[in-house]
Formats: C-alpha cells, structure tokens, sequence
C-alpha cells in the first residue's frame, strides 16, 4: 500500500453516461468476466427446461428428437385430466402442502415466544442449538430415523405406546395409508420447526423494549405482555410469510414423500411430481410427464403472482 | 429487573421451560436412539428397548460398514464432491454477487432480473431430466456440480452484504489501481467473512445431503455413487444390494449384523460430519439469515 498513487483516473466509479456501449464494455470487460459464464450456466438450467414444456404438446419420440415428433395438441393434458391417478396426487401434494405450512406456521411462532421469555442465555442457546440441528440433515437421514423410531419390532415408539397400554400390539406405522400424510407432516414440523423460528426471534430482539416497560407499568403479567406486545410486534412478519407460503404450496418437494413412502401407502404419499417421474422414466411416455410439470408449474406461477398481488393490496409488501 | 415475581410469573416460567426442555429432548432424542443402537449387538437390538444407552456395547456395526469397499468409496466420493461443489459453488456466488453489488455495472438490472424470475419459474422435474439428458451429463460427474452451481438466494445473500460495506473500501483499492479480481478476492472477500462462512455453510450441506440427482441421474455409474445415496438404498431394504458380491461378509459376520443395526450406523455416519461443523458457524448463519431476512 505504500506505491505512490498510480496515474489512474480517480473517476468516480458511478454512474458514467457519457461513455459509449463499447468503451464501457471495455472498461467493465472484467466485471463481465466474473458474471456473464454463471449468468448464463442459470439460464441453460433454469429457462432450459421451459423450452422442454413443446413437448408437453407432442407425441414425443426420442429417437424423432423435439423437433421432428408429432404434434398433439392438448391431447396429453386430456389424458391427464381424464386419469384419477392424477387427482390423487394432486390431493396429495395439496393436501401434505398445507398441513407442512400450517403446522410450520404456528410451531414457530409458538417456539419462538417461547423462546422469548427465557432469560438464561445459556439455556436458550442450547434449546436453539439442538432444534436447528434437523434442518441440516438429509432426508434421507430424517427418513432412517422415523424407519427406527416407527418399527413395529424394536421401534421405541411401539415400546412406549404398548408399555402405556394404548396399544396391545405394535403398529406398523410406516404400511398404513391411513397415518401417511400425519407422519410426513410431523417428520417436516420436527425437521424445520427450530430452523422456521430465526427470523421470528430476530423480529422479537427488535421490538422496542419501552413497549414491553409500558405495558408492565400498566400491569400486565408475562401472558398479556405476550398477548399485548410480542405477538402483534411480529404478525406483520408473520402474515407476509404465511401469504408469501400459500403461494408455494403445490411446490411441498417430492424428497420425503419418495423416502417416507412405500409401495403400500402409495395412494396417500404419491406428489404430482413422482407421478411425473413414474410415468417419464419407467413407461417411458415423457410428453406425458412434461404435461404433468408444466401443470404444476403453471399452477405455482399463478398463485405466486395472485399472493403478491394480495401482499401488495394488503400489507404494502411486495414480494417481487 | 426489580419487579417482584408473582405467583403466576413462576406458573409460567416453569411451564415455559419444562415445554422447551421437552422440545430439546424429542428434538434430540431420536439421534441419541439411532446412536445407542449402532453401537449395540445387532441379535440383541432386535429384542427392542434401546433408548439412548447400548445394552451389548460393540462396534461390529461400523466394521461392517467400514471393511465394505463400495461404502468406504461412496464416503470419500461424498467428501470430494462437498469440498469441490462448496469451494466452487462459493466462488462462483462471490464473483456474480460482487458484480451485482457494483452500481455502474452495465447489466446490472437485467442480470438482477434473470436471475430473480428463477427463484419463482421452474420447469418441472421431467423437463428439467431431459434437459440434462440432452446435454449429456447422465452419469457424468460435472451433474452434481454444475446445475447447482449458482444458488439465486445465495447470491442475494451475498450480494446485501456487499453493497453494506462501505463504499470507501472499493473506491481506494480502485484508486490504487486494484483491478476487480483483485478487489473481490484480496479485500470484499476478506471483510465478508460472515457471509462467507453462511453460504459455504448452505452449500456444503446442500451437496453433502444431496442424493436424488444421484438416484435420478447418475445411478447407472458405480464410481459416482454417494453416500447418501447408499444409505437410501439400505432405508428402501435392500441391504443385499449395498453389501453386494464384492463384498465378502463371511457366515459369522452376517449373522453378528441385520439391516436395522447397520442402517443406524450408516445414518450416524452420515450425519456426524455436519454436527461437527455446524456448532462452530451457528453464530454465522443465524445472523445471515436474519439479515437476509430483514434485507427483503
């Protein structure tokens, strides 16, 4: 740093719109360097696939390639609204999404106020430390445990339920249709509810502390200060996370549901994306699949674009 | 505090803490569980009532696991993989959020956009399969790198942080003639270290966890299993499949194991790594998120 100042131009580096396109491309030639090769690796990933929907109105064959299958109009997406199968993940998915968001939605919040009222430092610390430790483990660890944890011959859920006398014989948890949409919302409420409170606990740190010193001087005890000032200091927060939430509910992922899932409980975990995947890959029929993608993904734009519409009517928050 | 505590503070305040100690406990719990049982007999584990303690302590399970070539390969793959994918991933990130965070930057508004717009479009599974069929990355290695290679939310992530340093940092290493590699990686890099440690963080996970683009795209190339992918395999019941023939599990050894007891193992394998790390960058990515958040 001791170089005496180099004759460089200190031009301030703002806004220049006298130089010409291509003397500032020049001048930026190492900006664009560093971004124009990840910009366009996003573009080939990310608006690639959106060329793929053409097929969604083919016959597609591979060895014909997109260009040269037969057209088919809309006939894939009559085929698909004809087939139950698709009802039934369509339900699926819609009704696991909204059973994940509301849970996630009032187990953090809860957590969070909870969480507010300790004092002890070490105490809260600790609590967060371990209920953020399953957000970073893989599905697929996630899906071992409940395997252990649910088995009808060692599982500790079994042992405790028959030593209590609930039940007389172990359940089989995991080959019961019936409970699948119940464990895979507690294995997603268990796997993200530490994770979902971060940004509830850092609203709660901001609050003004002379809300919480009026209220005590009016004589409020702990439950109505909560009642009084925590909880409407974090609802405009909250309400634009839960709009900003109904917006992705048909995006619920298809991770757990393939784990947790089995052939026998097939009816209630299959999401409209294995769906898809069934039909691509093992019959081989992929017009069909691209059909059943570009729906959903059709489905989640319009709900995302009328969410921030209502964010913006309602709460002046826009997401976008 | 001076206030006096009534009857009911301590109502609450024991009620308060007795629900969150549950929360840590169940939270906890289930890993101690699945920890006691990878370290028990296997004959014996099938007898239940394993809680958090082993009853027949023995490290046969991890043996097993650990004498298998296809898993110990699978393991060093999945190391590979996270520290390449990471230290890629995290550079990549730094350089176009830098570029974004410069104001005079020609395309910064449509850059800004193109890359937003894919955080709310996507095409769909199937489409985004044929896609990477066509350019031939099936059963490629570059599949686990190069699609993710740019996570938008990241890059916002860091990009916020960026344009909060102050403006006087760029300005005199400019003036001193830095160019802008120069800049990013000798100094924004530097002065960035909690965002930095947050992202690499996010990313590191991201490809230590992942397994579906292995399923899906990479399953017809032995040398590009991964561990997860692995672990999967035993989860779905076909330990047979993972301890193939070029194993060899003698009479005794198959009889001192079962599935249950080597899925545990496998899963506190593959689970241990991250609570290694993740204790030391707590303080990092809690503010990152926070400030990521409160940024929107």
């Amino acid at each position: 740093m001791a170089k005496p100042a180099p004759q460089v131009h200190p031009v301030p580096m703002g806004a220049q719109p006298s130089l010409s396109f291509g003397r500032r491309l020049r001048r930026q030639y190492q900006l664009l360097l560093m971004s124009v090769p990840f910009v366009l690796i996003v573009v080939l990933f990310s608006y690639g696939p959106l060329w793929g929907w053409i097929m969604a109105f083919e016959k597609y064959k591979v060895a014909k390639g997109i260009w040269h299958s037969p057209f088919a109009g809309f006939d894939n997406f009559k085929l698909l609204f004809r087939d139950p199968q698709f009802f039934n993940a369509l339900r699926n998915t819609v009704v696991m999404g909204v059973l994940n968001l509301v849970t996630g939605f009032f187990g953090a919040i809860a957590l969070a106020l909870m969480l507010n009222e300790v004092r002890s430092r070490f105490f809260k610390r600790t609590i967060q430390t371990i209920t953020y430790i399953p957000h970073f483990v893989s599905w697929v660890v996630i899906a071992n445990i409940f395997a252990t944890l649910l088995s009808p011959d060692s599982g500790v859920v079994n042992a405790l339920l028959m030593k209590l006398g609930i039940v007389n014989e172990p359940i089989y948890f995991l080959g019961k249709a019936d409970l699948f949409w119940w464990i895979h919302t507690a294995a997603n409420f268990w796997k993200e509810l530490g994770w979902n409170t971060i940004i509830y606990l850092a609203v709660l740190s901001g609050l003004n502390p002379e809300h919480y010193e009026a209220a005590e001087v009016d004589g409020a005890k702990r439950l109505q200060k909560m009642r009084y000032v925590s909880i409407p200091g974090i609802m405009p927060t909250a309400i634009l996370l839960l709009i900003m939430s109904v917006g992705w509910i048909i995006q619920s992922g298809y991770e757990s549901q393939f784990l947790l899932g089995n052939p026998v409980v097939i009816d209630r975990s299959e999401v409209l994306d294995l769906y898809a995947l069934k039909y691509s890959t093992s019959i081989g029929d992929y017009s069909y699949g691209v059909a059943v993608s570009m729906f959903k993904s059709l489905v989640s734009i319009a709900m995302v674009v009328a969410v921030n519409f209502i964010a913006n009517r309602t709460t002046r928050n826009r997401l976008f | 505090m001076t206030h006096r505590r009534t009857w009911g503070d301590y109502a609450f305040l024991t009620t308060n803490y007795a629900l969150l100690l549950m929360m840590g406990i169940v939270t906890l719990f289930p890993f101690l569980n699945l920890l006691a049982i990878s370290l028990n007999d296997a004959q014996d584990t099938l007898k239940g009532t394993i809680y958090v303690w082993p009853r027949i302590f023995t490290l046969q399970n991890y043996d097993t696991i650990f004498a298998n070539n296809n898993l110990a390969m699978a393991a060093v793959r999945s190391v590979v993989r996270t520290v390449l994918g990471a230290g890629l991933g995290v550079i990549s990130t730094a350089m176009l959020a830098y570029v974004l965070s410069r104001k005079e930057f020609m395309f910064r508004k449509s850059f800004n956009i193109i890359l937003i717009v894919t955080m709310y479009v996507n095409g769909g599974l199937i489409p985004f399969y044929l896609l990477v069929k066509n350019i031939h990355l099936i059963n490629h290695g570059a599949v686990y790198i190069l699609p993710t290679l740019i996570g938008v939310f990241n890059v916002i992530i860091m990009r916020s942080y960026f344009e909060s340093l102050p403006d006087g940092i760029v300005e005199s290493a400019r003036i001193d003639g830095a160019s802008d590699f120069q800049i990013l990686f000798r100094i924004v890099i530097l002065v960035s270290m909690p965002v930095m440690a947050t992202v690499t963080l996010y990313v590191a996970v991201a490809h230590w966890n992942s397994w579906f683009d292995n399923y899906l795209y990479a399953s017809r190339n032995p040398h590009l299993n991964l561990l997860q992918f692995e672990l999967q395999k035993v989860l779905i019941g076909s330990v047979n499949q993972v301890f193939d023939q070029n194993t060899h599990i003698d009479g005794s050894d198959a009889r001192r194991t079962n599935p249950e007891t080597i899925r545990a193992a496998m899963t506190i394998i593959v689970t241990v790594p991250i609570l290694f790390v993740y204790p030391f960058l707590q303080r990092y990515f809690v503010k990152g998120m926070t400030f990521a958040a409160m940024k929107e």
